[in-house]
Parts: C-alpha cells; structure tokens; sequence
C-alpha cells in the first residue's frame, strides 16, 4: 500500500467475536519461521480452518473489541500480511499488536460498531482521510477517528524500521559534516602552528 | 505524576509527561530471546546497522524451545548465539545456566527500580514487580531499540489496583491476579499501566509480586508496576551493585481508574476455558478430572512456587492417569529446587522434572496436549489452541491448586491439604 493511498476498498472477512488472541491468528506451533507465506497458511486456522483457504488478497478483516491479545508475536501480523490482508478493522485493538501493525506499515483501523453492523463478503470502503468504514451497498457508514500523526508518519515511512534507518541516515550524515569540519579546523590549527603535536 | 509517568519522563529528557503523549524513551535494558530476536537481527541487516546500540545494555537468553526441540528451532538459537558472540554482548546466558528470561533477568540483578525494560516477549511487564517500566514489543521494536538504545511509547494511563487486608491460607498472588482480571477482563487495563498498592501487596515477597506483574499482560496492560519498598530494595541490593533510582507515584497523581480488593475476602482461583478472565472461586468450580498438571512458566515456577507445590506433593502420589510436568523457570531455580530436596519430592511424587524452558506453556514442547485433554496449569493463558491441539483444554491456577489436582486427580481446592 502506498503513502498516498486515501481509500481501501475489499471484501469483509469478519470475526464479529472480542479478543481475538494472537494465539489464534497464527498458533505458537508455526513460530519456528518468520516466513510470511508459510504463516499465511496457517493464519486463524485453529477458529477458522477453512480461512487459509479461502483468503484472498486485499481481503479486510472486520472483528470485534480487543483484536489481537495476548502474546506479542509480530508474527500475526506477518502472517496477515501474507495472506494478503490489507487492513484490520476492529471495535478495539491490543496494545502490542495494535504498534506491530504501525510498525510493519500494516493498517489497522479502529471503528466501534463495525464488527456488528459488517457481515461477511460486504464490499467495504474505508476512507482514510475522512475517518469513515462504509459498506455502501447496505448503507452503512461509520465513524473513526485516525490513529493520530506519530502513527501516519510511521505508515507514511512504511514502517518504523525505514523511519529509524531515515532517521540514522540524517544523524549519520550530521555526525560526518561535524566530524569533516572538525577536521578542516584541526589541519587549520595545525597548520597555524609550528610546534610539534605532544604525542607525536 | 504516577511512578510510571515520572519514569518515563527521565528517560525522555523531560520535567513531565501526561498520558496520551508519544515520547521517545532511552532505553536502561534490552532483552533478546531466540523467537522474536532472530527477526529483529535480519531487520536490523536490512536497514543497515551492523553494531547493537550499547552491548552492556542487552541481556539474551534462549528460553522459549530449549533445549531445541527441532531443527528450525535449533537454527533459531543458533543464530541467536553466534549474534550474540559477533557483537560481543556479554551477558549470555546458555543452556546449563539460561532461564525463562523473566525469571533469570531480575534472579540475576538485571532489573532495578527506576530502569525502562523492553523484551520482545508479552510478559515483560512481569519485571515491574521491581519498580521499573517494563513493556512487552514485537520484533520491529525489537531490531530499533537495539539499534538505537530507544524506542516510542504512548505514556499509559495508571491504574490503580489497592489490596487491603492479607491473603488467606491457600491463597497466592495467583488467585489475586486472576480474581482482578475476572473482575476486570482480559481487556480491562488495555493500554494502562497497572500499578499496584496496599496491605496486601507490601506483605508480599518479590517472586509473588513478579506473579501479579507477569498477568498484567493478560489484562491488556502496557505494564504492570509495584511501587519499590523495603523487600524491593533488599532483593535487588542482594544481587547487583550498580546504582539506581526510586521513583514513587505522588500523593496527587491521577489514576483513569481504581480498583479495590479485600484480599482476606478471596479464594483459590481457577481461570475456566479458555480465557484467562474466566475465573471463578474454587468452591463454585466442579471437581473436572484432568489428564495433565503443569507447572511451571514466568508467571509460577519460581523457587517459592516449587516449594508450595513441594509442600503439597511430599510424601504423596500423583493419582493415576495423570501426567505432571514440573518445569523449573531458570537454572538457578532449578539448582535451589536440588538443593532444598523438591526435585526428589517431586520425582517420588511421580513427577517428571524438566530443564528450564518455556515449553508447553505455549504448545512448544515438554507437554503438549492432544484432541480433548484437559490440563490443570499453573501458566497464564488457557486460549484456544495455546498448550496444543485446539481441541485441548487449559485451566489456569496457583502451582498449589496444580499440586493438589495432581494428588486427587480433578480440580482440587488446595486448602484441603494445608489444613
């Protein structure tokens, strides 16, 4: 998904169901990889087995309040991820899970009432900008708010990771313009100066 | 300001924070086991950065499938292991004298009042207990706080949880976690620091209250937090030399919510399938039979757990058809748990005793269950599917309840063997 991105639009897959726990996204037993596409075969099999196979890309999950509990496996959202989910619209989110999602760029929206109002196969229209989850064939529009402008700037980066490598980039190249400088003005000193260093 | 805010705030270079803030915090630890780690290090490849922020600043263990118990496993630890040599941390801990990370990391004068504390790992909050900021992260988080020595958080709102009165005879820091989250559900501290006070939590030992903070996660909390005292500040200057800073919360501090509990009012707790918010009293639980008993985790396997468990358990037999596990959280554990004789107690009981792991706490390894089995645990999670098959069932108790269940065979009320 792009930065510029402002409307998703997709087919609802909904867990009407509160905490939804990361357990049941994806089970501790497939923990041993962090390969998105292996995950993705098994992602909510344990509620849903016949999820892996009927999940299709730019799916959205519609779910209901405290989605993503317990552990902090960020292989829940990877396995997401990789079967191709592009968004999770829930009452409420877990805490861990909710910075996972900012922080792998992944979208989550946070819309009470979705879960009861959404069923399953709706086409769904979320507008990001305007903070609205509709489903325009049944004439459902609902409310939310934006995450907030700490968590666009990490979606609009891509996640934190490139936010943080921008960020060491911009110390990187300070330190070496100081460090240059300090340079300049050292062979400048030097130079000015005939007396020998004292270590040397 | 709370205890939690003003740690926070010292760590962000600022006189004060309020909750809702995003702040940029520097980091006192980082820990690293060998399931969310191994993704954080490629991540960190991948950006670039070839150096940890600060090697004296992450501890690592591998705890979760140790011994390995596979071969994808066994490359997780050993990527874990020949990272930890390339960037020269010095505090490895390997098999033989590695433990559940937090368990080992506070039993080894890593955590001190005062600190900010990261794992990749949901139970991180278990090292409030010692008046520092604990918070579980994934292994996004994980790859920037090692590459940076910090990390963004929203500063949580406090909660405050006040036991009056003293836990009666039977009853632990379990059955009290667990009564506050059937109270509050598995959501009812989302996003919240839970700080605890009172009577109750001051008679308290350390391990118990690593207990109470270790839950915190399975209330939604950000982090769980006991303001220090005298019996903090003894554990932690048994252990390590290094300096630290008491931070308690002001007399006007502002808590989004109080929750007060009457701890003399309680009974042993057991959390129903399969949420952990399902607890009832014992008294209104039925007798289920049980095919298998654990003990163990980060939530219950330290030396005093083993020794109530032990208590029970000496000189008695693990009734027929019924498996238990006890499953020490750390070495050291492990080692006391010789010296003192519970390992022979519970090998005589008809135990089996396993090496410190996290283990089938969460369906790894060392006592899986099948299709339909019920087990008794002392961990901190019954969902669906989380100890192994989806169809299995997981009952949460005090490693007490867990020892006298394996006696009888079905759910026991452990005051029948402590009269």
């Amino acid at each position: 998904m792009s930065a510029t991105t402002t409307t998703l639009r997709g087919r609802a897959r909904v867990f009407a169901r509160a905490h939804i726990n990361t357990d049941e996204i994806i089970p501790a037993r497939y923990l041993n990889t962090a390969d998105e596409a292996t995950l993705a075969a098994h992602v909510m099999e344990d509620i849903d087995p016949e999820f892996p196979g009927t999940v299709q890309p730019g799916d959205i999950i519609v779910a209901g309040p405290d989605f993503g509990c317990g552990s902090s496996r960020e292989h829940a959202v990877w396995a997401l991820r990789g079967a191709g989910i592009q968004a999770v619209i829930a009452d409420s989110f877990a805490r861990i899970f909710f910075r996972n999602a900012i922080n792998n760029g992944f979208r989550v929206i946070e819309c009470p009432g979705a879960a009861a109002a959404l069923q399953e196969g709706d086409d769904v229209e979320v507008d990001l900008a305007g903070g609205r989850v509709r489903a325009p064939g049944r004439g459902i529009d609902l409310a939310f708010v934006p995450p907030g402008e700490f968590a666009e700037q990490l979606l609009a980066a891509g996640g934190l990771l490139p936010y943080v490598a921008a960020q060491l980039a911009a110390l990187a190249s300070r330190t070496s313009r100081a460090d240059e400088q300090q340079a300049a003005s050292a062979a400048a000193s030097a130079a000015r100066s005939s007396a020998p260093k004292p270590d040397q | 300001m709370t205890i939690t805010e003003k740690i926070l705030a010292a760590h962000a270079g600022r006189d004060h924070v309020v909750p809702g803030e995003i702040v940029d915090v520097e980091l006192d630890l980082v820990i690293c086991h060998e399931i969310t780690t191994p993704p954080a290090i490629r991540m960190m490849h991948e950006i670039g950065v070839t150096r940890v922020f600060d090697p004296d600043r992450v501890l690592v263990t591998p705890d979760h499938f140790v011994p390995n118990k596979d071969i994808l496993t066994a490359e997780l630890s050993r990527r874990l292991r020949e990272w930890v040599k390339e960037q020269g941390i010095p505090h490895y801990f390997e098999i033989g004298n590695h433990g559940i990370y937090a368990a080992l990391a506070p039993e080894k004068g890593f955590i001190r009042p005062g600190m900010t504390v990261i794992c990749g790992d949901s139970h991180t909050t278990t090292l409030g207990a010692l008046g520092c900021f604990a918070a579980g992260v994934g292994s996004t988080d994980l790859a920037a706080a090692l590459a940076t020595g910090r990390l963004w958080f929203r500063v949580p709102e406090s909660m405050r949880i006040e036991v009056r009165g003293r836990l009666p005879l039977g009853v632990y820091a379990k059955d009290l976690i667990l009564y506050v989250i059937s109270k509050i559900g598995v959501d009812g501290a989302r996003y919240r620091a839970m700080e605890w006070a009172g009577e109750a939590i001051a008679a308290l030992s350390m391990e118990a209250r690593m207990t109470l903070t270790n839950m915190a996660a399975e209330a939604g909390a950000k982090s769980g937090i006991v303001p220090p005292d005298d019996v903090t500040l003894e554990y932690v200057r048994s252990r390590t030399d290094r300096p630290f800073t008491v931070y308690t919360s002001d007399p006007d501090a502002e808590y989004v919510e109080r929750v007060e509990v009457d701890a003399s009012t309680l009974e042993p707790v057991v959390a129903l399938p399969s949420l952990p918010s399902n607890g009832r009293f014992i008294s209104e639980v039925e007798p289920v039979p049980i095919d298998q008993v654990y003990i163990g985790s980060c939530t219950n396997a330290r030396i005093e757990d083993l020794r109530e468990a032990a208590r029970i358990l000496r000189g008695r037999r693990v009734a027929p058809g019924v498996r238990v596990i006890v499953v020490p959280a750390t070495s050291g554990v492990w080692r006391q748990a010789l010296s003192e004789g519970l390992l022979a107690t519970f090998a005589d009981a008809g135990c089996v005793i396993s090496t410190p792991t996290c283990g089938a706490c969460l369906g790894g390894h060392m006592g899986v269950l099948g299709k339909g089995e019920r087990c008794l645990s002392t961990t901190n999670r019954n969902f669906t599917g989380r100890m192994g098959h989806p169809g299995a069932e997981v009952y949460l108790a005090s490693p007490a309840t867990a020892a006298a269940t394996a006696v009888t065979g079905r759910i026991t009320d452990p005051r029948e063997f402590l009269q």
